[in-house]
């Protein structure tokens, strides 16, 4: 399947990019998150337990990370293998791009294919599934950016794109990655 | 002679629908054993891949798990591949190429559902939570799922190149090509039989259970041959010898072909059965239907089809890509191969026929017979290109038929495509048909139609199939592994009632009624006396189960055998009783008369007297039952004509088949209710394959069309009341005269629904299913056109 996405966010792009990074403002987006193990710079493992219907499973995930451009756009590329339930992988790249009014235009395009039972019963679901999740997800994320911190009318200095670099060199960043792609992944996973 | 209510002719009721509809019915997954365990299948969810490594350490400590077992355990047993029972000879006179086929793989994996290991536990839930704790390595290989390319593909089956079976070929190249060359017309056609999915209603299952005191292996199974798959079991794959294993087919719901075939599944518990020394229980759910039963039809063909000026047809040359799956099930090669170049003669005087068939591995489930097997694509070629031919040359579709049709002094026929037909009259059932269709009132109401928005068309076919499978010594000729006669065995018990053995299977064809009404008929004693033993190798001796129409036709014929020399046997016991010679007593209606005086006995009463032998003739054994062997001499040969008349919907592209004329020549018909039952089923299941089913991977192997939300099955309201009728020419060669009507239903269905959607949409062809959105999109691009 590919999809496509475009989201407005009311945040200039450096908040955007830091908000994307900050586990917290990401946090609950995946339930059953067991654990998360990187590797190395660009190579992470995940466990996500889910349920979902009849099947419960536990799916492994393995991201890689591909041209990060701070805070322009990122590639992620992954595998979710879950065993009985089947597997899903694909890649996701994400752009952000100055809108007007100081606003943030988000795009994402996810390509990705699913195999073994998430295909056989789920298929026919992905394509609204993984656009509901994603719109859900977004619209969750748009709204905890805009309310508690209206973007700054004037005098848009550098703090902003200086506190998000510090929080990209200092956080946990590579968890940021693999929520970010297991909404789309387990979009997938879920729709099913 | 013969009794009106229960005889042979007569619409008696389904004895067996009693039990089958108050959930009487004692199918394999009812039947529970003492310590049974319950099998869960891990399966492949790559089309294509290497099985690294299995897992099992965190599978196996979840308690109530029995074992889990691998095809290595399984080869490490000595356990074989599985058979494919018919040796396909190539054109260059080599045999057909078959890859190794472990019932649970190893090694590689071939298609999403190849069973990889098989988790045993104590209950079923324990077995399912344990299956998919089963961490299973895979390494992808390329998959390779699309039939057109698949011959220039990366090799599936290493050796096997081109990921060829076979080339096969029948008739003569060199006269269809000058014939062809010489036609006055020539029609030319690409057509895609579509891939079908069986679904019947009860899964496939097993029960296995192994006697460890006396070596006895009993496998409970839903097969639709028992026998056979003993031998292949026991002969084959080495699960048990002949004589210590008995495999029993319960009530069955449903087959179609499905269950023909050995699988893995059914295999591997009577294996873990004894391996783990514990009876073992599999019960397919329905996704597991979907994946790994084996598939149906999946074509690719181009046909020619020559005329002369005068309409007559001068030559067909065919040529079809077969999708066999990833590996070769049990009858997979003999389907599109004997029992479809052979049928494409149809039911015409055509004098040059030549067809070529590759068949073709894929990273997809097994393809093989299913309801029909080879003569539905047959048909659906020849009615597809006549009809066409028609169109084309401004003939009407009926009279173009009419002219080329073997005519009733033509027979016994020899087609140009090695088979003989016996006996027909093809423009009978076509005239029938028209009449019955009210052809000639057609283009009003195609004009009616037009007026509410709606395009209206009609079709038709004119079938013809090879039934009575078959002839042992033609068919073991051609590559067959087996003799394909049928046995059976009457046995009077010594109060008069009798017991019938048949080695042929019902799985809802309704034997227990017509066979009961074949042998009460031929002794003359009640219907009600008489009972029908099928399904068990432990209480028939021997069978070759029912595909292919065969049942009546070679099973029935076997009856008649068995009973005949009952009534021979009985005649020297009544002659003794009556003390007169055997020549002196005829037999009519269940007694035997001594000629020329009033005496007479029952054969019941000869039946009492054969198991009391008190005054008894010297020399003749004491009982009254006897069995036979019965081969038939040739193929039986149903055809008919079908009628589709649909109506096209303007606005949404929707299709609504509106009649629906079968008018069939079964020869004689032993029930007229069963065989209206066996047609309706068939049309409905070819109507499904012309409008809504279709079985779909995608490009990486995996199975769409998965659920029933998915696979779209013809229910009630897609069918219009069938309107059904036959003609009557009794088959030469078996002593019923009949033919067979399991599968005609299925075979002439598809071609005359999408004869009538074509023609209501004025287009040489559209892909098989016609779905609405298919058709909307045809209805526009001619909007857009115009």
């Amino acid at each position: 399947m590919e999809q496509q996405g475009e989201y407005l966010i009311p945040a200039p792009k450096a908040r955007v990019w830091a908000a994307l990074n900050d586990p917290q403002v990401l946090a609950g987006c995946i339930q059953g998150c067991q654990e998360m193990q990187r590797l190395d710079d660009s190579h992470f493992d995940a466990r996500v337990k889910a349920r979902v219907g009849p099947v419960s499973a536990t799916f492994d995930v393995a991201l890689e990370l591909q041209d990060v451009r701070a805070p322009d756009s990122y590639r992620i590329v992954g595998n979710v293998k879950g065993g009985a339930a089947g597997f899903a992988r694909g890649e996701a790249v994400v752009k952000l791009d100055a809108a007007e009014a100081d606003g943030t235009r988000l795009t994402y395009t996810v390509e990705a294919a699913i195999g073994g039972k998430l295909a056989q019963v789920g298929s026919r679901l992905i394509d609204a599934a993984t656009r509901k999740m994603a719109d859900e997800f977004f619209a969750q994320f748009r709204s905890t950016l805009a309310p508690a911190s209206p973007p700054p009318l004037e005098n848009t200095d550098d703090a902003p794109v200086e506190r998000a670099d510090r929080q990209y060199e200092g956080a946990p960043h590579w968890k940021i990655w693999v929520v970010i792609f297991a909404v789309f992944l387990l979009a997938m996973v879920l729709a099913y | 002679m013969g009794n009106p209510v229960t005889g042979i002719g007569a619409a008696v009721v389904r004895r067996e629908d009693a039990r089958f509809i108050t959930g009487a019915g004692r199918y394999t997954d009812d039947i529970r054993v003492e310590g049974q365990a319950y099998a869960v299948f891990v399966r492949s969810p790559y089309a294509h891949a290497r099985i690294v490594e299995i897992d099992c350490a965190q599978a196996s400590e979840i308690p109530g798990v029995v074992a889990i077992l691998t095809g290595d355990d399984m080869q490490a047993d000595g356990i074989g591949s599985l058979p494919c029972g018919w040796n396909v000879t190539q054109k260059d006179g080599t045999d057909m190429r078959v890859p190794p086929h472990p019932p649970l793989a190893t090694g590689h994996v071939n298609y999403v559902g190849d069973p990889v290991a098989v988790v045993v536990a104590e209950s079923l839930e324990t077995a399912r939570q344990a299956a998919e704790a089963v961490a299973v390595e895979f390494d992808e290989l390329p998959p390779v799922v699309d039939l057109a390319t698949a011959q220039v593909s990366a090799e599936i089956h290493a050796g096997i190149t081109h990921n060829l079976a076979y080339e096969w070929e029948l008739g003569d190249r060199e006269a269809t090509d000058a014939a062809l060359a010489g036609a006055a017309h020539v029609t030319r056609l690409d057509l895609v039989n579509n891939r079908l999915i069986p679904n019947a209603m009860e899964p496939r299952a097993a029960l296995g259970i192994h006697d460890a005191a006396t070596g006895e292996h009993t496998l409970y199974t839903t097969s639709q041959n028992p026998h056979l798959a003993r031998l292949i079991l026991s002969a084959f794959v080495n699960v048990a010898p002949e004589h210590k294993l008995r495999i029993i087919a319960p009530d069955v719901g449903g087959g179609f072909g499905s269950k023909i075939f050995v699988y893995g599944e059914e295999t591997t518990v009577i294996w873990a059965a004894r391996r783990l020394r514990r009876p073992v229980k599999w019960t397919a759910d329905r996704s597991e239907s979907f994946l790994a039963d084996a598939h149906g039809r999946d074509h690719l063909t181009h046909a020619e089809l020559g005329l002369d000026a005068e309409g007559r047809f001068v030559a067909l040359k065919v040529h079809t890509v077969a999708n066999l799956g990833a590996y070769l099930s049990t009858f997979a090669s003999a389907v599109p191969t004997y029992l479809y170049g052979t049928l494409l003669a149809g039911q015409y005087r055509t004098p040059c026929i030549h067809v070529e068939v590759h068949g073709v591995y894929t990273n997809t489930a097994p393809v093989d017979a299913y309801r029909g097997a080879g003569r539905p694509e047959a048909t659906y070629v020849v009615e597809r290109i006549v009809e066409n031919a028609a169109r084309e040359t401004g003939r009407d579709p009926a009279e173009l038929r009419r002219l080329n049709m073997i005519r009733p002094e033509d027979f016994p026929y020899q087609t140009p495509v090695a088979l003989v037909y016996d006996t027909g009259n093809y423009e009978q059932s076509l005239d029938r048909a028209l009449e019955l269709a009210d052809y000639r009132g057609f283009s009003e109401r195609r004009r009616q139609s037009a007026a509410n928005g709606r395009r209206r068309g009609i079709g038709f076919a004119c079938y013809i199939e090879a039934c009575g499978l078959a002839p042992s010594r033609l068919a073991i000729s051609l590559g067959a592994g087996v003799g394909l006669y049928e046995s059976g065995e009457v046995r009077f018990n010594p109060t008069g009632s009798v017991t019938v053995f048949t080695g042929t299977h019902s799985h809802g064809q309704g034997h227990e009624t017509t066979f009961a009404q074949v042998v009460s008929h031929r002794l003359g004693v009640p219907f009600e006396a008489v009972e029908v033993v099928h399904g068990d190798t432990g209480r028939i001796e021997f069978g070759l189960g029912t595909y292919g129409s065969r049942s009546l036709a070679v099973g029935g014929s076997a009856l008649v055998l068995a009973a005949d020399k009952v009534i021979e046997k009985g005649r020297l016991i009544a002659a003794h009783l009556m003390e007169s010679s055997p020549d002196n007593v005829d037999f009519e209606d269940g007694a035997y008369r001594l000629k020329d005086s009033n005496r007479s006995m029952t054969i019941q009463e000869v039946a009492f007297a054969s198991y009391v032998p008190g005054n008894y003739p010297d020399g003749l054994e004491p009982g009254l039952s006897e069995k036979a062997f019965y081969d038939p001499e040739n193929f039986t040969y149903p055809a008919g004509t079908h009628i589709a008349e649909v109506e096209v919907d303007e606005q949404t592209g929707v299709v609504s088949l509106v009649n629906f004329i079968a008018v069939d020549d079964f020869g004689r018909i032993v029930n007229p209710l069963v065989v209206h039952g066996q047609v309706h089923g068939g049309v409905a299941q070819g109507v499904g394959q012309a409008l809504l089913e279709v079985g779909r991977y995608d490009a990486t192997g995996q199975l769409l069309t998965g659920t029933m939300m998915d696979y779209c099955l013809p229910r009630a309201d897609d069918l219009p009341d069938f309107v059904v009728d036959t003609t009557v020419t009794p088959c030469t060669h078996n002593p019923l005269g009949v033919k067979g009507c399991g599968e005609a239903g299925a075979i002439g269905s598809p071609a005359a629904v999408m004869n009538a959607v074509t023609d209501a949409l004025g287009v040489p062809d559209l892909a098989m299913p016609a779905t609405p959105e298919k058709v909307w999109r045809e209805l526009r691009r001619q909007r857009e056109q115009a």
